[in-house]
């Protein structure tokens, strides 16, 4: 009988060749360098964004007057501000303000989306008509303007900026959930669902709602990283983040005035803003070939 | 095809609807008295009751949403409370800038996109392809604001070849008639001024041009290759067709369908970054217009200049669907 046991060995090779279909993703998304390239440029931010306080060489505020509008040193290597703050000390902190505006508005943009989606997909009819009618609307306005308009609505803030790239990314996430879900709810297992006696809401959680995460996976990547620039857009006109945050976009907008003697206080933000939002979008792009073959190009 | 358009207009006026609507509620949604809000806490009270009676804030809301909405349909945006002149009028000439910006900005972006994904696709896997991919991949990441920025640094200051700033040069201000100072001062023949417009336009049109031509590039690269594997690609190379000849008139026709569908969704892209850009290089276009109201809380102005930008927005979408079925007969719109 022992004889007939399968070593260990037997039963990893066997599971390799059932691998279901997010560890086949897993394998497409690590042969793809870029994607790597873009994972590895999110992964260094997050880590720069947690350990920020721990490894600047100054705090954020640090205020040092005769020091101010100095080039890029050995002591300070992106320069200061015109306050003497010490520039890369701020892009480390402000490195926690641009991700988290950036994972939190997506993630409610993301969770409205997906009730207002899965609930138009599956009851269609009326309430399908009216919440498809206000996904147009809201995706009439062109998205930045919106959130403008949110903004000057709620007053400008950090906490409101977010709150707008929230409300205008909803469409993108309700549009998308909706179209799976129309999709999904005629397969043949969801109507044997229904058979069994299963509730509509049950339905919704545990069978459609995960079968229609991989697309939102790959565009909420993509959205992290429009976020990002949007909220560096509300900060630099004024209407995101609040003096004295060491918000990128702000940091940007503070800099104009010192275009001609220091650069340095404008060039430094904005790489942080570039790279960033290109790591999230190689990564998106990435995500996408693995997790939806038929969109790759 | 008259019956497609006629439903898609019909289609529109629940969105139309609803963009009043939203547009309508900026006010009203502001917390607590909007007239307070708007003037500051030191306003009077007189000067309070003054602005909820100008902004008809003492009926109920659905009473305000009707007037609101019969002052629209007769051509009434409102008024500036900063300059009080109608919004209607004062708009038309920031309208002009804008169309001028976004219109340049279009150009570069679809001429020199289109080529590049054209040359990239055609050239597959050459130092070509590498370069324009790795390029179009950071100009889709890349801020608009900072590149507008690094521009005037860059054009500017440093290399001083390029005005920073404005439409024209103060001392030699153009006379204009059409607010588009490009065709005023070609039917004017000035053409020493229409250098230096054409200059002034170099880099907030190459600034707000870049998102969209990095788009494009990528689009019209990966439609070009499908494309160019095609039979009847292969069948016009076969007959001893010239490369150029396939590329540009056999295989375009057919690749441009889904760049046509981008460089829709770019218009709402470009109209978005034109109150970016307007705002670094004091370019006076309607995004300008409406971040300055934004300062000074100019609210009947922030509402009517969104709803404008809105407006273009959409109607451009649907002269976008529209220009799908001339160019490919296959569209059926039933």
């Amino acid at each position: 009988m022992v004889g007939f046991a399968p070593k260990p060995s037997d039963v990893v090779a066997q599971q390799d060749k059932v691998a279901g279909p997010w560890h086949e993703a897993w394998r497409s998304f690590k042969k793809s360098k870029v994607a790597v390239v873009g994972a590895g440029i999110v992964l260094f931010f997050i880590i720069v964004a947690f350990i920020g306080p721990w490894i600047a060489p100054q705090g954020i505020n640090e205020q040092n007057l005769p020091n101010r509008l100095q080039a890029p040193s050995f002591d300070h290597w992106f320069g200061t501000d015109d306050m003497g703050r010490d520039i890369l000390s701020r892009i480390i902190h402000g490195a926690r303000i641009s991700l988290w505006v950036g994972f939190f508005s997506v993630i409610g943009s993301v969770i409205a989306g997906s009730i207002l989606g899965i609930v138009a997909g599956y009851y269609g009819k009326w309430v399908d008509a009216i919440i498809s009618r206000i996904f147009d609307i809201m995706l009439a306005f062109p998205s930045i303007l919106l959130a403008i308009a949110v903004v000057s609505v709620l007053g400008p803030s950090l906490q409101n900026a977010l709150i707008a790239i929230a409300i205008i990314n909803i469409p993108n996430f309700g549009r998308l959930i909706r179209s799976k879900v129309l999709s999904i709810k005629e397969e043949e297992y969801i109507t044997s669902a229904k058979a069994i006696g299963m509730q509509d809401i049950r339905i919704l959680f545990s069978h459609i709602l995960p079968n229609s995460m991989a697309p939102v996976i790959v565009q909420g990547t993509l959205a992290i990283a429009t976020a990002i620039i949007e909220a560096a857009a509300l900060g630099f006109l004024g209407l995101g983040a609040e003096a004295p945050a060491p918000e990128w976009g702000k940091m940007l907008a503070d800099s104009k005035m010192y275009l001609i003697n220091a650069p340095w206080t404008m060039i430094f933000p904005g790489i942080a803003i570039m790279l960033t939002v290109l790591g999230f979008n190689l990564m998106g792009d990435g995500l996408r070939d693995a997790l939806d073959p038929r969109m790759k190009s | 095809m008259l019956h497609y358009i006629g439903r898609r207009l019909l289609q529109l006026i629940p969105v139309l609807l609803g963009m009043t609507f939203v547009v309508f509620m900026i006010i009203r949604a502001i917390p607590g008295d909007p007239a307070q809000v708007i003037l500051g806490q030191q306003a009077t009270k007189e000067a309070i009751e003054a602005l909820r009676a100008k902004l008809g804030l003492d009926n109920p809301w659905y009473v305000q949403y009707f007037d609101y909405l019969g002052g629209l349909l007769k051509g009434d945006l409102g008024e500036s409370l900063r300059t009080t002149t109608p919004v209607s009028e004062e708009i038309w000439p920031y309208l002009a800038a804008t169309f001028e910006l976004s219109l340049f900005a279009v150009l570069i972006a679809v001429i020199v996109g289109v080529n590049a994904g054209i040359i990239s696709a055609w050239f597959q896997n050459s130092w070509f392809d590498y370069t324009a991919m790795i390029l179009a991949l950071v100009g889709v990441s890349m801020p608009i604001f900072w590149l507008g920025l690094m521009m005037q640094y860059i054009f500017g200051i440093e290399l001083g070849i390029l005005p920073t700033t404005g439409r024209e040069e103060v001392r030699n201000p153009i006379d204009s008639m059409t607010n588009l100072y490009v065709l005023d001062t070609i039917l004017q023949g000035r053409f020493d001024q229409l250098g230096i417009v054409l200059k002034h336009l170099v880099l907030p049109g190459l600034a707000l041009a870049t998102i969209p031509m990095a788009i494009i590039a990528r689009m019209t690269r990966s439609s070009m290759l499908d494309v160019m594997r095609s039979d009847y690609v292969r069948t016009a190379r076969a007959k001893g067709q010239k490369m150029f000849w396939v590329v540009y008139k056999h295989a375009l026709k057919n690749a441009i369908i889904p760049v046509l569908t981008i460089i829709g969704l770019q218009m709402g892209l470009l109209l978005g970054g034109a109150i970016l850009t307007e705002s670094i290089f004091a370019w006076p276009g309607v995004g300008r217009y409406i971040y300055e109201a934004i300062n000074f809380r100019d609210y009947p102005v922030i509402q009517s200049g969104i709803l404008v930008v809105a407006f273009i927005f959409v109607m451009i979408n649907l002269f976008i669907d529209i220009l799908y079925s001339l160019i490919d007969p296959r569209i059926k719109y039933d």
